[in-house]
């Protein structure tokens, strides 16, 4: 259905080919999953299918590819409209109407698909994803998994042989997530359309794929799943545990990875570490509690008729790492501006203390302080980042930021280079890779050198490399005694990184407590290793290989 | 409505005017976004009579001997000779601004509540096939100024977090720069998402009379312009008023009509026009009609003299064209497909 012959990409201006001398074949009917660090070349490899590179994005391709017989060096991506259908990271962008069945037969219109034919196409797509109550809605008021499954819908009334999503979860809460790749596996099954699909969260995709491609510095490989990922340099944590244990071929679901995980719970079982409540034994046992620093009373906002945050108690506590979690949105965001000081706030008090200037030093409340010293209290990293950003280069960024805090000159250059080495000073911050820009606007916020720092949603599009250094720098963070809090949807990051989880549904906090306690007990939360190896309270592929290097000694 | 109100200074027949068009927008009016505008308008209006009263107060040339009060008077220079600041203040000069404020008034929000009523999408939707691309381009450029909003809010928001509040000078910088990044970083997510979903599709057609079509449609636009301009304005030749209009027109049909031909797309639902919508757009041109009718019967009773003072009356006909008006609110189907027409 697809097949790339010797291709090579090559953009303008760039030294080295993007892709080169790819050559594999999807036949149709399958699902491909491309995997791959950030910035390998998965989305020019995706674009690459319908024509998008080089005829959008310029640059020089040579070979060819070619989709369900038609060359793409002929057929601009306009002309391959209904053969392949892309819906892109962003659905929201995508959008060129603004209501929903306006959306579904957008591309119809394009095409001439006769009305009669357009009515009946409609209303098997709104059936087929199960989306039929929101036909009437506009787009802009739907969640983030209604947008992507729109999205989808959109593209499928034009009856594509071919799909390709570019990470079509990464912004989903894992439920939402659920409900679209059902929809997806779906149409893999029932009407033999050919999927492709990129992802950075491996370990939701790579037990529905029948092919994996495995993007590596510009060059692709291509085999079966299981194979593929037991060496690839990106894998869900059910294969790194494979790995670990030496099962071969590794397991992709969590109910292979349980046949073959008996042994494994029998050699864990004597060195079960912890009663489940306690924190995980190698971070910084502490016998006493930790001193607060933020102390969040009944706190609401309203926008509005509509209740975003409803009565909430936290405390947040010096040195530690806080996950906060819970569907799309059930008021994360919201409480996180609240307690910063410069969003809404209706009701309740935020109160700071500083634990350094001793227990009687008078406590503040952020949102009556100017902003430039409520930043010095409470660092907040907002979902979108680059928000901050609006200087040319990484060096002026760092400057300005250095003259805002009023930090001696270098402060920020220095953090950052803490925070991601290599990052080139002269270059323009949004040529950084995802990664980068979020590590040069968590260097500027920490500049001003606040007790708290809160990070929205910082784990959008990273890779797990990226993640790794995200969350060994959220510790760090804590160590040197600050409190971090994380809003995510990603367990397997909460996992390896926060000490306490809350989890926030419809505005109030529904769970509050470690780790372990929390996601180990949800169903929609426990990360894979948990799952593999309930009941035993394991839930990163690090304690288990830690006991297991224990007990070996 | 609105030709209505440009014909008539009677301050009864415009308050029932308004009136008749409140009926029909609070009788119709859907819960969609732009729906929420008409106190604007309305708002919009009162303001507009206070300044034309404000104004006449201080600064027109004062008329009529009902004296209600003096200001105090600026001495002016002779050279500005018959402008005058302050003085007295007469019941008759008052009231004659009190109509002019009036029949603006009226006049944005007779406007304002075609707004209010009609999707502008639908009305989009509407257009003929020819036209589609600008249709498009125009439904891309309304989605956008909320995204504009929505980022420019965002930004100022993240702004704070950096702790740079009130330093206006550097605006533009701040805010200005991101968001326009924003912008750019979007439609071009667009217009990579639009492609891939076959806009523009050629159909096969020689660039010949695509250029042909546009020159038409465009030339026609133009004439069209000029026509009405010609046709309105008294002091142009009469030459460049109708025939030019009639050309225009011309033009730009023959374009759409070759333009139309070339169209290889296919409307989903195409908005129909059924029989409430003529019966609408009967009832507000009745109401024209009846009012230039009279009009040209008995200019007095629709333009009231202030001098001498007179006490307006209310004629029978342009009344009864008026009140036609508001079987509008009747005829049109209730919400969720709000009529689109009512007050043109």
């Amino acid at each position: 259905m697809i097949r790339f012959e010797q291709v090579a990409v090559t953009y303008p201006e760039a030294s080295a080919p993007t892709l080169q001398d790819v050559t594999f074949t999807v036949p149709e009917g399958e699902l491909c999953l491309v995997v791959g660090t950030t910035g390998a070349g998965k989305s020019t490899l995706l674009g690459c299918i319908n024509g998008l590179v080089p005829h959008f994005s310029g640059g020089r391709l040579s070979g060819r590819v070619s989709v369900d017989g038609l060359d793409t060096a002929t057929h601009p991506p306009r002309e391959l409209a209904d053969v392949v259908g892309v819906v892109g990271q962003d659905p929201l962008a995508g959008f060129v109407t603004d209501v929903v069945e306006d959306e579904l037969a957008y591309g119809m219109e394009q095409l001439g698909v006769p009305p009669a034919v357009m009515r009946t196409r409609v209303e098997e797509t709104l059936d087929l994803l199960g989306i039929a109550d929101l036909r009437r809605r506009p787009l802009r008021e739907l969640s983030g998994g209604q947008q992507q499954r729109v999205a989808i819908g959109s593209v499928l009334t034009a009856h594509p042989r071919v799909l390709v999503l570019d990470e079509p979860t990464s912004a989903l809460d894992p439920t939402a997530a659920e409900e679209v790749l059902a929809a997806v596996t779906r149409l893999v099954h029932d009407l033999g359309v050919t999927v492709v699909v990129a992802e950075h969260r491996l370990e939701r995709v790579a037990q529905f794929a029948d092919l994996v491609a495995v993007v590596e510095e510009g060059r692709v490989r291509v085999g079966p799943p299981a194979a593929t990922l037991a060496d690839s340099p990106v894998a869900p944590p059910i294969v790194e545990l494979a790995r670990l244990a030496g099962w071969d071929p590794p397991p992709l679901s969590v109910r292979d990875g349980r046949r073959l995980a008996q042994p494994l719970r029998d050699r864990l079982e004597p060195r079960l570490p912890r009663p489940p409540s306690a924190p995980p034994a190698d971070r910084r046992p502490q016998p006493t509690p930790l001193p607060p620093v933020l102390d969040a009373r009944g706190v609401g906002v309203t926008y509005g008729p509509t209740v975003a945050v409803h009565d909430v108690d936290l405390t947040l506590r010096c040195g530690e790492v806080v996950a906060l979690m819970g569907r799309n949105g059930s008021g994360k965001s919201s409480l996180m501006w609240a307690l910063q000081g410069s969003g809404p706030r209706s009701h309740g008090r935020v109160l700071l203390r500083d634990p350094a200037r001793g227990p009687d030093a008078a406590p503040v409340d952020p949102s009556t302080l100017k902003p430039a010293e409520a930043r010095g209290w409470v660092g907040l990293v907002p979902q979108t980042p680059t928000d901050l950003l609006y200087l040319t280069t990484v060096r002026d960024e760092c400057a300005q930021a250095d003259r805002d805090a009023h930090a001696p000159a270098g402060t920020c250059h220095d953090l950052l280079e803490t925070l991601s080495v290599g990052i080139d000073r002269d270059a323009h911050p949004r040529d950084l890779s995802e990664g980068q820009r979020l590590a040069l606007v968590v260097a500027i916020q920490l500049t001003a050198a606040p007790r708290v720092v809160l990070l929205d949603e910082p784990t959008r599009g990273l890779d797990y490399r990226a993640k790794a250094a995200l969350s060994a720098l959220l510790r760090q963070l804590a160590d040197e005694g600050r409190s971090v809090m994380v809003s995510t949807h990603d367990v397997e990051f909460v996992a390896t990184c926060a000490d306490r989880v809350v989890v926030m549904a419809e505005g109030e906090i529904v769970a509050d407590g470690p780790t372990a306690e929390v996601i180990a007990a949800s169903p929609a939360f426990a990360p894979q290793v948990a799952k593999v190896l309930a009941p035993q309270a394991w839930l990163t592929v690090e304690q288990v290989r830690a006991a297991l290097d224990e007990g070996d000694r | 409505m609105g030709v209505a109100a440009s014909r008539t200074t009677n301050p009864i027949l415009l308050c029932l005017l308004v009136t008749v068009v409140g009926m029909v927008v609070a009788a119709r009016r859907t819960d969609a976004p732009w729906a929420h505008g008409f106190r604007l308008y309305l708002t919009f209006g009162l303001v507009i009579i206070t300044f034309r009263v404000v104004f006449r107060m201080f600064l027109e040339g004062q008329y009529g001997t009902h004296v209600l009060f003096r200001l105090p008077e600026l001495p002016l220079p002779d050279a500005a000779a018959g402008i005058r600041i302050g003085g007295p203040v007469t019941l008759e000069g008052l009231l004659a601004a009190v109509y002019d404020g009036l029949r603006l008034a009226a006049l944005v929000i007779c406007v304002g509540a075609a707004n209010v009523l009609a999707d502008p999408k639908r009305l989009l939707r509407s257009m003929p096939g020819a036209l589609y691309e600008v249709g498009t381009a125009i439904t891309v450029a309304l989605s956008l100024a909320p995204q504009l909003v929505e980022s420019g809010r965002r930004v100022t928001r993240a702004r704070r977090l950096r702790g740079e509040v009130g330093r206006r000078t550097q605006w533009f910088r701040h805010i200005a720069i991101p968001v326009m990044t924003d912008a750019l970083d979007r439609s071009l997510l667009l217009a990579a998402a639009m492609d891939s979903r076959g806009y523009g599709r050629t159909v096969g057609l020689s660039a010949a009379t695509r250029r042909l079509t546009a020159a038409l449609v465009l030339g026609g636009l133009g004439g069209v312009c000029v026509g009405v301009y010609g046709t309105l304005d008294t002091t142009t030749p009469r030459a460049l008023g109708l025939p030019m209009l009639a050309a225009g027109v011309a033009a730009a049909i023959g374009g759409l009509a070759l333009g139309g031909r070339r169209i290889r797309r296919s409307r989903y639902r195409p908005p129909r026009w059924q029989w409430p919508d003529v019966a609408v757009a009967c009832c507000g041109a009745v109401t024209a009609v009846g009012l230039g009718v009279a009009a040209s019967v008995d200019p007095d009773a629709l333009n009231p003299s202030v001098q001498p003072l007179v006490w307006p009356s209310l004629p029978t006909l342009p009344t009864l064209a008026i009140l036609v008006g508001a079987l509008a609110a009747v005829i049109a189907p209730p919400p969720r497909r709000s009529s689109g027409s009512s007050a043109a």
